[in-house]
């Protein structure tokens, strides 16, 4: 099963992080590949099993479902319902974790996900730098330290 | 009960931190509360239980205990068992993980204890404080190359001793340019970043002494060793490398059988080839006939004679033998299957990647497994009908270990001459009854360290080169200047056949 992991450093404290990107519903807010989103039903953005339905700004659309979030431990899961990029069991975990020396916060993305052999390559690059650290370069720049 | 954690980011790859923080006795060489460490009872410092009795700076004596440690994870925990202060019930716990986002590390140092009431506080800021964040701090400093207070880096005892006393290597800042000669010089053990390259002047040649004229100069995983300090062959200041070729300049002048000009290689210590010109004694210097290339010498004739003595002397391989070699596309592998195959024995290569299978094919071995791939011991057990392999070469060590155990046949020899993916730890000897088996674990020295023993060796390794038995590729080259680049190269497994440094 392939997996990606990325991690980064942003420069602000772990609190602050955590509040942008709690909002399930957030993503048009931070990432700069997201155009919109819209929490299907109406529920609650940090009801666990809610599913976010959002575009990208190439013009996909994705369906996400929240498995798990916790402002204890500064982390949310979710799996992806439908997508065009042709993965199955495709589950992804968000985390933050503080830095105290200096007060920033460590910041981890990863996902496991099952495809077409021949894609695999490409979506590990696609999902690892495409997705998850250009997420992280903005969130960066937001915090501009 | 009080939870304290503390966490930062070191601008260094994970391998090279955890590579510190793994060993649970380098404490007293990095952090400066701490001037003497030891392990019980001799235990390996990666053996989980094993306890760490060390000494402050001030003198109190403290014991701890290893209570787990995963290099999957890059975590260890560990509790204390005997202190002078009211740490009640403290329990620690050390985690890396890497920032894929600039190649750093992210540490976090956790614990938690019950301390007194009144000197809650003061307890706190005393772990908070002063150990974990003056250990971040230690820590940063030595990998970031930094300069370093007297006394936080204790050297005094390097982890094992594996070989012969170490020659300390006198680097003095030359006096005047010309004079010297350019080395690479290792201030203080590390990753690859502490090979620089430096301007030293050149002691004035003993009576004893040759100087040699470098021109080529081989890399080898013992460097690697003598860099970050898992050998004592190398005290910071020092020059690393124990082979090369090149052109005898001046000779001593109670020095008989060489003269200026001749052409010479060695494979020995004391350590300091990684520079233009040095002088050493020529007990162990090897003359070059015309039909040995410098490149060829300086690449191959470590790697050649250990070859030699692998396959002779450690364990005499024989026709019908079946040879199980791991790391054979590696520079002392390539040799050992060509030499085992020309001997009759039935090689068996493991390899990391089908590029390198390809390289070993052409070499001769008669299977090739890629041990990503395939598990080695179910591969050598199927080739062979369950029988396993009569002698195994295993220079790989922690990552194949306990598996070569599991392949030996009746009686056979494992042959550890290498530990590249780390120590191979404790091992229960009464389980080797179940094969009868035969653990060896040689060393170049033992058996190299008298002109009388290696020169057999060197005739063999020569003799085997010029009737075409053993073909040494043309190595790969780096400048002397980017022996970082080599080391980086050696450590990744990015390559195949030797590596050498041009002067």
């Amino acid at each position: 099963m392939p997996k990606v992991y990325v991690s980064s450093v942003i420069g602000a404290p772990a609190a602050d992080v955590w509040a942008v990107v709690r909002n399930f519903n957030g993503l048009p807010s931070w990432t700069p590949f997201v155009a919109d989103s819209r929490i299907e039903q109406n529920a609650p953005a940090d009801q666990i099993g809610c599913i976010r339905n959002f575009s990208l700004k190439d013009g996909g659309r994705i369906r996400e479902k929240l498995l798990a979030l916790s402002d204890y431990d500064l982390s949310c899961s979710y799996a992806i319902l439908e997508s065009p990029m042709g993965v199955e069991n495709y589950v992804a975990t968000l985390s933050l974790t503080p830095v105290t020396d200096g007060n920033a916060t460590f910041a981890e993305w990863q996902a496991e996900f099952d495809c077409a052999p021949e894609r695999e390559k490409a979506l590990l690059q696609q999902i690892g730098s495409g997705v998850f650290q250009t997420a992280f370069t903005a969130l960066k720049q937001r915090f501009g330290r | 009960m009080v939870e304290v954690r503390r966490s930062t980011i070191i601008d260094a790859p994970i391998g090279d931190v955890w590579a510190i923080l793994r060993d649970f006795n380098s404490h007293h060489r990095w952090h400066p509360a701490i001037a003497f460490s030891e392990i019980e009872g001799g235990d390996p410092v990666d053996a989980v239980g094993s306890v760490r009795r060390f000494r402050l700076a001030d003198g109190a004596e403290l014991r701890e205990q290893l209570l787990a440690l995963s290099d999957k994870e890059s975590r260890l925990n560990y509790c204390l068992l005997e202190a002078p202060l009211p740490l009640m019930g403290y329990v620690a716990s050390i985690r890396l993980k890497p920032v894929t986002d600039g190649n750093a590390t992210f540490w976090e140092w956790r614990s938690s204890f019950n301390p007194p009431a009144h000197r809650r506080d003061e307890l706190v800021s005393l772990v908070a404080e002063g150990i974990y964040q003056a250990g971040f701090t230690a820590v940063r400093r030595m990998l970031g190359g930094k300069p370093t207070p007297a006394g936080t880096l204790s050297r005094e005892r390097p982890p094992v001793s594996p070989v012969v006393a170490p020659p300390r290597v006198e680097i003095i800042p030359a006096a005047t340019p010309g004079s010297g000669t350019k080395a690479v010089v290792v201030e203080r053990h590390g990753g690859p970043e502490v090979l620089q390259l430096r301007d030293v002047a050149l002691p004035s040649l003993a009576p004893d002494e040759v100087r040699i004229r470098h021109s080529v100069i081989g890399v080898n995983f013992i460097d690697v060793y003598c860099r970050t300090g898992y050998f004592d062959l190398l005290q910071p200041p020092g020059v690393p490398g124990m082979e090369a070729a090149g052109v005898i300049e001046a000779v001593g002048t109670g020095v008989s059988g060489f003269a200026p000009g001749d052409r010479v290689a060695y494979a020995c210590p004391p350590v300091g080839a990684y520079c233009e010109r040095r002088n050493m004694r020529p007990d162990l210097l090897v003359h070059l006939s015309d039909d040995i290339a410098d490149d060829i010498a300086a690449a191959s004739l470590l790697k050649g004679v250990t070859a030699s003595f692998l396959l002779h002397d450690v364990h005499a391989v024989r026709a019908g033998s079946v040879v199980l070699i791991h790391a054979a596309a590696g520079g002392i592998g390539q040799l050992l299957v060509q030499w085992a195959r020309h001997l009759g024995a039935t090689v068996i290569a493991t390899v990391s990647s089908d590029d390198k299978a390809r390289v070993v094919e052409r070499l001769g071995a008669h299977h090739v497994v890629v041990y990503s791939r395939e598990d080695f011991t179910d591969a050598v057990m199927r080739l062979t009908g369950g029988a396993g392999a009569d002698v195994i070469y295993d220079a790989v060590g922690k990552d194949t270990f306990a598996g070569s155990l599991a392949t030996l046949a009746v009686r056979g020899h494992l042959v550890s001459f290498g530990q590249a993916s780390g120590p191979v730890g404790s091992h229960d000897i009464g389980r080797m009854a179940s094969r009868s088996a035969t653990i060896s674990r040689p060393n170049y020295g033992h058996y190299t360290d008298t002109p009388e023993k290696l020169a057999p060796h060197v005739t063999r390794f020569f003799g085997a080169l010029r009737q075409g038995v053993l073909r040494v590729e043309a190595p790969t080259r780096y400048e002397l200047a980017r022996a970082a680049d080599a080391h980086r190269d050696l450590e990744a497994r990015r390559t195949t056949g030797a590596l050498v440094l041009m002067p």
